[in-house]
């Protein structure tokens, strides 16, 4: 068994940077060549999780069952797994994702509300799903704090639980804190985890913060294609996890091909830390706020920058991507 | 004025009693008990010192004193309601559910209790369903409503562990109230709880998908009259900023202040469920032909 189990989420989290609109065809081209390179965990779900199809998060261009399938029939080793946050998708999602094949499930909550997974968490692991507690936004809540959290999700029966910094707001040392708190508090048995952002341009320093305090579950995208910023580049975690003698399935020359070969070849656009996404690191926004914030800077003709740092001020959590139009809309009303 | 209506509240937690403070302004409703299970509720105290009568029975006593209550107020839970209701309609009483329960048709007091007058139970379906489907109501009476869409963003705090447990259910009632209620063909609810201190206030969003060529002017003055109406049983109910189209598809945003009767401001998701079902009991007290029971 490896040291880490990396978790390439480019087909959920890199459906925020392709406006949801990933192909049957690109799912499965990238999933069987991640599934060569000897990722562990492919995850495939609309980038809000299963049921995230709306006008508030953006309609997909396929069914997310029809990419899932084709994620399922397009790899040999590695398991498909899928996102669900409790209050968009319902548990009869889950059942039909594993009927079509994902072994693997990730619950999510805002790193304060885990008392509303047990339910899915527990019908997860009826299923037979391999099953993730998933703790977004993670920077909101304190290592203490989150430790709490983690254990309502571990007493449910979640397998490994993640620290999520879904916002990139994250520093090495505030990774390290709440890595240790719940290495320290949870059962030994039971795994944790660690998702990634680059808005601060630490993605990668703090999977590796993470690991050192004891995460054996690690998640990247490749190429960083994933939301705001992006994710921890999959393909710079195999090559770091190997230099610092971590070992993982998957190899670092594969991977290095299929990020070159496969998967920059689909993104719309490359993942660079710019003033909005960067904003997003900096303020602690939701990292998939970003492209909705940009649409809506232009069509109410004001900056994107302006729209975060207010979605900032108001705590928003993941999920509130409404609050962007009402908050452009009040913007574009002040005069120049 | 007629004599008012006499009622009863099961339930002594925090929507029975905020009920209590908002029954005891009506002036078509009379609450004349509130029965509990738990004698040392805070919910009990305040009823005893409103002067009500007050029970630690549960719905034994509603069933042993049918000319103290026609409506029976259920703010329990789902469980509870479903063994209670078939004592309180052997009762010959009607129950104005507020939990989850679903045992009869789910009402919204401005768009479609005409058609449930006589049901022995109604349901007031979720607190996302009561600030949404009026929206989804308003829209549909000018243009079709392919599909319908709300985001329900309440604060943690005012999220009790029913609806933590079950926020899978809140979601499914609520896009079938969008449906059969509000009148689009097809619905989704979305619901995030937000734990900012000091607490948000409830918001809602509400998508409808409709014609690009639907008349904007029948429909901002078709939301703004529905605004009026759900707001005067809700005075806290707002609209934040002007309804916003784009394509083929109209976004409404809702706010709901609390009017802090037992909960606090920001707990309008609870608010606008004890304000509604009070309406919901006046409109019903005033529709239905008196009975026997009312002396």
């Amino acid at each position: 068994m490896p040291a880490v189990t990396l978790v390439d989420s480019t087909l959920r989290d890199g459906s925020h940077a392709k406006r949801h609109q990933l192909s049957v065809e690109q799912v499965s081209t990238v999933a069987a060549a991640l599934d060569r390179a000897g990722v562990d965990v492919i995850e495939v779900s609309h980038g809000d999780g299963l049921g995230g199809a709306s006008f508030n998060y953006g309609f997909a261009l396929t069914d997310e069952y029809e990419l899932i399938e084709a994620a399922v029939k397009a790899v040999e080793r590695a398991r498909i797994a899928v996102l669900l946050l409790p209050g968009i998708g319902v548990k009869e999602d889950l059942a039909r994702a594993r009927d079509l094949g994902a072994s693997v499930t990730r619950i999510a909550t805002h790193s304060t509300e885990a008392d509303v997974s047990p339910s899915h968490i527990a019908f997860a692991r009826e299923l037979g799903y391999k099953t993730c507690g998933f703790l977004m936004m993670a920077h909101m809540n304190s290592p203490e704090g989150l430790l709490e959290q983690a254990k309502i999700m571990e007493a449910a029966g979640a397998e490994t639980v993640y620290v999520t910094d879904s916002a990139g707001a994250l520093l090495p040392d505030t990774v390290k804190a709440r890595v240790e708190a719940l290495r320290g508090g949870l059962e030994p048995g039971t795994e944790v985890g660690f998702h990634g952002h680059e808005n601060l341009s630490l993605s990668i320093a703090n999977s590796v913060a993470a690991v050192e305090t004891g995460a054996t579950y690690i998640d990247g995208c490749t190429c960083g294609l994933g939301a705001g910023a992006g994710n921890a580049p999959t393909e710079v975690l195999t090559a770091v996890f190997e230099k610092l003698g971590i070992d993982v399935n998957a190899e670092t020359f594969p991977m290095l091909d299929v990020a070159e070969e496969v998967v920059r070849p689909i993104m719309d656009r490359p993942q660079v830390v710019d003033r909005a996404s960067l904003i997003l690191g900096y303020a602690g926004v939701y990292s998939s706020f970003l492209l909705h914030a940009e649409r809506a800077a232009e069509r109410f003709d004001v900056s994107t920058k302006d729209i975060l740092v207010e979605v900032g001020k108001r705590k928003a959590v993941g999920g509130q991507e409404d609050l962007i139009i009402e908050i452009a809309a009040e913007l574009g009303k002040v005069p120049a | 004025m007629s004599e008012k209506v006499p009622c009863a509240i099961l339930g002594s937690g925090n929507i029975g009693t905020d009920l209590m403070y908002k029954l005891q302004r009506s002036e078509t409703l009379e609450p004349r008990a509130v029965i509990g299970i738990d004698p040392d509720s805070d919910g009990l105290k305040r009823a005893a010192a409103a002067g009500l009568d007050t029970s630690a029975e549960g719905v034994d006593w509603i069933v042993a004193h049918p000319e103290e209550c026609r409506f029976v107020f259920e703010a329990t839970s789902a469980g509870a309601h479903r063994a209670n209701a078939p004592k309180i309609e052997a009762a010959g009483l009607q129950s104005i559910d507020l939990t989850p329960a679903k045992m009869g048709p789910g009402v919204v007091p401005v768009v479609n209790l005409e058609q449930h007058i006589d049901a022995a139970d109604v349901n007031m379906i979720t607190c996302g369903g009561q600030a949404t489907i009026p929206m989804v109501a308003a829209v549909s009476q000018v243009t079709p409503v392919p599909y319908a869409e709300i985001v329900a963003t309440i604060a943690s705090l005012s999220a009790g562990p029913g609806t933590r447990e079950s926020i899978d259910a809140f979601t499914r009632t609520t896009a079938k109230g969008l449906e059969e209620i509000g009148g689009a063909e097809r619905g989704k609810a979305i619901i995030i709880l937000n734990p900012a201190d000091p607490p948000l206030m409830m918001r809602d969003t509400v998508f409808c998908q409709i014609s690009p060529d639907a008349d904007r002017d029948a429909i901002r003055a078709s939301i703004e009259a529905m605004r009026e109406k759900v707001a005067t049983y809700v005075p806290g109910y707002r609209l934040r900023g002007e309804p916003q189209f784009e394509d083929d598809r109209v976004a409404i945003f809702v706010e709901v202040e609390g009017a802090a009767d037992y909960l606090p401001a920001y707990a309008g998701n609870l608010d606008i469920m004890t304000a509604a079902a009070v309406a919901v009991g006046e409109a019903l007290a005033k529709l239905r032909a008196p009975s026997g029971a009312v002396a």
